[in-house]
């Protein structure tokens, strides 16, 4: 039995202009201890698909319209409230993009990191607070002890999404999803933040989802990789695989746009044109406006994911031919 | 190095001039309030019709009025009424405005009855619904109070409602849901506590104006029943005594302002130390 599985998940959101689907026909599968890696633009149904897992998405102007999320057997999809708290926190855990405002200012570090094992049951201070300097070890916050009663405000940017790991970690959850954890991060303190994840996996066993739109933080991380395009899944494989033989034109388009050491190129290639309109998508691939490859069948009907290896799958009528 | 933002906040405010004078002068009226059994000496209502319209002088400080009564007492003794009657709808503000607020701001479905609520209490000038309040329940302290905190509690349920609208939205409210917790302990951990700030300046001001909304209410004679002293009352007796004995309304009136104008000074302190960014629109 897989940790998590997402099946057939859809979720659309209401507006004043018309019903927009973020996120259609989305199936993912995380074992126990994998990192897997969800990558695509600003708007291709990232973040939705993590909201969905959590039961945090914005309701009522989002529903989940068909599909299902499956934690370790149970359907999350559809929970109560009450029944979907026990699971956040102690069975996932969830950490944010911005570690500048994902901080309570008022208290200090401490004191909400001890708040989330209070939220959880846990009656005793001294080892609440024990658990607390613990985990502000684990994610290598230095001499962990003596910092508990800092602020925010006295943290840097690196710093501040250490506790948060450590905020997220402290219920010891088996699944750990990270949106963007490291895109407000300067270069060198995202490389120690991917650092923590992989160790934090190694000693702890848990595994993580990381939503980026960067595949430099895909490489280091992530065992597989889902690839989403406007709200859909168009490639899925393990990361090697990925990056050696990329199958969708997407996929490629977005590999072409990371700049490399042995590059001779001046300019970096850009994909042409924008994300369709989530309210108006073509009645095909949704890709095939910005398509090189793109033929008149592209645009009859949305290819399905279709496998090309054993662990490999793409969503291209043309992946066969290309 | 870990000073706590707490502390750091009233060092700031000790160095604040305009909080440091208002407190001052709100104080004298706080002292003067709070020490009232011990500092009169003549029973407030105690009529002595031979001493009369006694300008202030040694006997009386501040003097006696048209039946004898001593303005020093009565000043005093209704300094500790208003006191009483601020410190009463400041407290039942900040508890109702606070709950009001919260609910309205922080969960979406209750936002739009609580609201339409306070926006018809919020349509009557607050002097014409506390007046229609008391004379409906008739004169007393208890009324006033009630009166008062009717009238401003949809106020100060506005402002926690506006910043509870922003920070239900904030991450580490969006955190702390993913961890599970539950909605009261989001709300008593991360919304009200951050909500705090423009609420405190917002009783200070509210104070001022309870105490001064309470003595139009018994200058009317609508306030706590003679012959019990409000501020209020002496000033609409001395009213008619104003050419011959001036110091009869002047005495209260003079209290009042300093209340109100240290009250104010205090709460311009507050928001320029709690709320920077309100200043620069003010």
């Amino acid at each position: 039995m897989s940790l998590l599985s997402i099946e057939h998940l859809t979720v659309a959101f209401r507006s004043e202009t018309g019903q927009a689907t973020a996120i259609e026909d989305v199936s993912l599968r995380l074992e126990p201890g994998e990192i897997l890696g969800v990558v695509g633009e600003s708007g291709s149904g990232k973040s939705v698909t993590a909201l969905s897992i959590m039961g945090l998405l914005p309701e009522p102007a989002a529903r989940v319209v068909s599909g299902r999320v499956v934690f370790e057997g149970q359907v999350l999809t559809g929970m109560g409230e009450h029944r979907l708290r026990r699971i956040r926190g102690p069975g996932i855990g969830m950490i944010f993009q911005e570690p500048m405002t994902s901080l309570n200012p008022i208290f200090s570090i401490g004191e909400q990191i001890t708040e989330t094992l209070a939220a959880h049951g846990e009656r005793d201070r001294p080892k609440r607070r024990d658990r607390a300097v613990e985990m502000l070890e684990r994610v290598g916050i230095a001499s962990a002890a003596r910092r508990l009663g800092d602020y925010p405000h006295q943290l840097s940017g690196g710093q501040r999404q250490r506790v948060m790991i450590a905020m997220a970690l402290a219920c010891r959850p088996r699944l750990l999803i990270a949106d963007e954890p490291t895109t407000a991060l300067d270069v060198t303190t995202q490389a120690g933040i991917l650092d923590l994840v992989l160790d934090l996996r190694e000693q702890l066993g848990m595994a993580v989802l990381v939503i980026t739109h960067n595949m430099g933080v895909i490489a280091e991380v992530a065992d597989r990789v889902a690839v989403m395009y406007a709200g859909r899944i168009v490639e899925q494989s393990p990361v090697e695989l990925l990056f050696a033989e990329p199958a969708h034109p997407y996929t490629r388009a977005l590999l072409g746009c990371v700049p490399t050491l042995d590059d001779d190129r001046v300019r970096l290639t850009a994909i042409p044109g924008a994300l369709p309109d989530p309210r108006t998508r073509p009645a095909g691939c949704a890709f095939a406006p910005r398509c090189g490859l793109r033929v008149d069948a592209c645009e009859a009907a949305i290819p399905p994911l279709r496998p090309l290896g054993p662990t490999h799958e793409a969503a291209c009528i043309r992946t066969c031919a290309g | 190095m870990s000073d706590s933002p707490a502390r750091a906040t009233i060092r700031r405010l000790l160095r604040h001039r305009l909080f440091v004078t208002g407190l001052a002068l709100f104080l004298i009226v706080l002292v003067l309030a709070a020490l009232a059994p011990w500092i009169t000496t003549v029973d407030p209502t105690k009529l002595s019709i031979r001493a009369k319209f006694k300008p202030p002088s040694m006997d009386f400080v501040f003097g006696t009025d048209n039946l004898g009564r001593s303005l020093w007492s009565r000043t005093v003794w209704g300094a500790r009424l208003s006191v009483e009657i601020g410190v009463a709808v400041v407290v039942l503000n900040a508890i109702f405005g606070t709950l009001v607020g919260a609910i309205s701001g922080y969960f979406r479905w209750a936002d739009a009855p609580l609201m339409r609520i306070n926006d018809a209490l919020m349509a009557f000038p607050a002097i014409l619904l506390a007046i229609g309040i008391t004379a409906v329940l008739g004169p007393s302290t208890e009324n006033v109070i009630l009166a008062l905190a009717v009238v401003y509690i949809p106020r100060t349920a506005r402002i926690v409602r506006a910043s509870v609208l922003v920070l239900r939205e904030m991450e580490y409210v969006q955190a702390a849901v993913a961890a599970g917790a539950g909605h009261a302990r989001i709300l008593r951990t991360h919304v009200i506590p951050n909500a705090l700030a423009p609420l405190i300046v917002q009783l200070s001001f509210l104070f001022a104006y309870a105490v001064l909304t309470e003595a139009t209410l018994s200058f009317l004679g609508l306030g706590a029943v003679p012959p019990t002293p409000t501020w209020g009352n002496i000033m609409a007796e001395g009213r008619q005594y104003m050419i011959e004995a001036p110091w009869i309304i002047t005495i209260p009136g003079v209290l009042l302002m300093i209340t109100v104008m240290g009250l104010n000074l205090l709460g311009d302190g507050l928001r320029d130390v709690l709320d920077p960014r309100l200043r620069l629109q003010a």
